[in-house]
């Protein structure tokens, strides 16, 4: 049986180039805040990128997500451009959010990204209320709501999918399940080991998907997303995957041991998708290798563009308090 | 709801709260409203009758889930609709004080002005008959405090409705405090879509002695104060602030300057009330014209407590105001 199965190849390849563009960014990204060239902090989606591309594939440019703390991933597979992206980390005029948000606080409405949030869990209810909105509105459009194993403790999460489901709005809430909490792994913290058992107390699907695996990153999604147009109402998928950075760049991890992160690695998921292109005859070697060198050129762009623009002028920093003062 | 004649209605504040949603609703379809018990018209009957003109897609009961109330505020403002969150009491917004200080609060600026967010919170604040320490409060501080939040605060029917009906328009999110003791209190209400823009405060009573600052239930304590101080020939000029933030600092100033001696008037907490805030503004810009130091009037350093006389002796009310005056006054 091909792992790609109904998929064409043509999204296939697409999702194994948002993939490489994730990478790509983040790696970069990671050099740069060790460089000491990025203010603040920056969470890394290293190791998770199939949950964002798959996820992302599976929905329209109208539709909406909400993400994380670690939201990079997301904003480029929903279609934001890597150079708007990379000056907000630097915080710079031409960020995504003119240098008011930066990486914890990525957006860009034109394209259904409503944000990147640095609150756990903090973006579901948002999901929620803009499922509401597109019901309201008569526009077909969902929302997903991203997360983490964390997340999935906070009241919120609760709340969101009771508040959801009653009213069976179009909404997906997607825990991307990296097995820490901040430092904390989750065996440690959470009453059950398979996360979508949590879906029952609330009469909704819930799914446990290999995160891993773009090919059932998407199908889940998929399945969940056409439920949720056709007023169904609210999917939890669990989407097992594994942070391959810390917390933090910077962290020291602590808490787990470097052996455990290498035996990870062998589920690297762009590696195993590019076997499965290769095996099936969807991609050479040498395509593969333009995928990563493109991506590499258009992070080289979005670091120099960054790197080049302006940084805000202070007499501008009390802008947009307010839409209008009064 | 009797038409009395061609200029004014009277109707109690709530009603004329209801009547501002009404006319909010009727005008924009983007207009819904979001809270615990408002198909059954509110715990005060803030709501009532809108179910029946607008229908449940419009007028949605909320679970008890104040977190989820006020994000699918904030995610329905951002993408298209005018939401109005209802929370009964102002300390239920304590378990949306993320949704509240870190999403509708933040998002427009923290994204750099991509979006707006036209979202309105009513809560039901202040005292009323004993009801203890977790449904008296007045936390209009803790709202005034966060920029990026609009706070009004009205005290009689017709600033009710015209307030809320200008915080609906509004493109930013607009907290709107109803205290609990004046929710039945009736009064007059222009004819039409009476409307009154934030940021604009009211002389109630003009005067050349003092200036009394306050808002909310305290200007109805007030007004009561103030005819005793006549009594006792003092001249009290009363401004009623109705909206917080913004805050019209040009009407209290040019009323300052004339009278020299202020009284700043709320329920809620003196120590880091919000009137320390209209206090200190008036001493940094008006300094020299003061002829007394300014005093404040707010509830004393406690949880509000249950029993009647406890409870009176925490929150301040028209004798404190009296005895405030007369202290600015140099007359005790």
């Amino acid at each position: 049986m091909r792992l790609t199965g109904t998929m064409s190849p043509g999204l296939s390849l697409g999702i194994h180039r948002t993939m490489v563009r994730i990478r790509v960014f983040e790696s970069r990204v990671e050099e740069l805040f060790k460089a000491g060239k990025l203010p603040g902090f920056v969470h890394t989606y290293i190791g998770q990128e199939a949950v964002a591309a798959g996820v992302c594939a599976a929905l329209n440019r109208d539709d909406y997500i909400t993400s994380t703390h670690r939201g990079h991933g997301h904003a480029i597979a929903k279609g934001m451009e890597l150079g708007p992206i990379m000056a907000e980390l630097y915080g710079k005029a031409t960020g995504a959010c003119r240098g008011r948000g930066g990486s914890m606080h990525v957006a860009d409405f034109s394209v259904g990204m409503l944000g990147a949030n640095g609150i756990v869990a903090g973006g579901l209810g948002i999901a929620t209320g803009a499922a509401l909105s597109a019901r309201y509105r008569g526009t077909g459009q969902v929302a997903v709501g991203f997360f983490g194993d964390g997340g999935i403790n906070k009241g919120t999460f609760h709340e969101a999918l009771n508040f959801a489901a009653t009213h069976r709005l179009g909404v997906v809430f997607v825990c991307e399940n990296n097995q820490y909490a901040q430092f904390t792994s989750r065996l440690r913290t959470t009453s059950v080991e398979d996360l979508s058992v949590r879906a029952a107390a609330y009469g909704i699907p819930g799914i446990t998907v290999d995160g891993n695996d773009p090919a059932a990153t998407y199908r889940q999604t998929l399945e969940a997303v056409a439920r949720a147009r056709e007023g169904g109402g609210p999917t939890l998928l669990n989407m097992e995957t594994y942070r391959f950075g810390g917390h933090y760049v910077g962290d020291a991890e602590v808490y787990r041991a470097s052996a455990e992160v290498e035996a990870r690695r062998e589920e690297d998921p762009i590696l195993r998708w590019e076997r499965t292109l290769t095996n099936e005859g969807l991609m050479a070697a040498g395509a593969r290798d333009a995928v990563w060198a493109e991506a590499g050129e258009e992070v080289s762009a979005a670091v120099s563009f960054a790197e080049e623009s302006p940084y805000p002028e202070g007499g501008t920093a009390l802008e947009n308090v307010f839409t209008r003062i009064r | 709801m009797a038409q009395r004649d061609g200029t004014t209605r009277r109707m109690s504040f709530g009603q004329a709260t209801v009547d501002a949603m009404r006319s909010a609703m009727r005008e924009d379809d983007r207009v819904v409203v979001l809270g615990e018990d408002i198909s059954w018209g509110g715990n005060f009957g803030q709501f009532r009758g809108l179910l029946d003109e607008f229908g449940p897609d419009r007028v949605i009961d909320m679970p008890i889930s104040e977190a989820i109330i006020m994000a699918v505020g904030v995610g329905a403002a951002v993408t298209g609709m005018r939401p109005v969150a209802s929370m009964s009491f102002v300390e239920f917004t304590l378990g949306a004080m993320d949704e509240i200080v870190n999403q509708a609060a933040k998002f427009r600026y923290m994204f750099g002005g991509q979006v707006s967010v036209p979202l309105v919170l009513r809560a039901s604040d202040g005292v009323l008959r004993s009801s203890a320490g977790q449904h008296s409060s007045s936390l209009e501080g803790l709202f005034t405090h966060l920029p990026g939040l609009k706070v009004v605060a009205p005290s009689n029917p017709a600033d009710a409705r015209g307030l809320l009906r200008a915080a609906i328009a509004d493109d930013d999110p607009v907290v709107y405090l109803e205290n609990k003791r004046i929710t039945a209190k009736r009064g007059p209400v222009p004819a039409g879509d009476h409307v009154v823009p934030l940021g604009s405060a009211a002389v109630r009573r003009t005067g050349s002695d003092l200036t009394i600052v306050t808002y909310s239930v305290m200007a109805l304590h007030a007004e009561k104060a103030c005819a005793r101080l006549a009594g006792m020939g003092i001249d009290t000029e009363l401004i009623e602030l109705r909206s917080l933030v913004p805050l019209d600092l040009d009407t209290v100033l040019s009323s300052v300057v004339r009278t020299g001696r202020v009284v700043v008037a709320h329920e809620a907490w003196e120590f880091g009330g919000f009137g320390a805030e209209v206090v200190a503004a008036i001493t940094g810009q008006a300094f020299d014209r003061l002829r007394a130091a300014p005093v404040r009037v707010g509830a004393a350093q406690a949880p509000i407590p249950f029993s009647p006389p406890l409870e009176r002796a925490v929150v301040p009310g028209e004798d404190e105001i009296v005895a405030a005056a007369r202290e600015v006054m140099g007359l005790c």
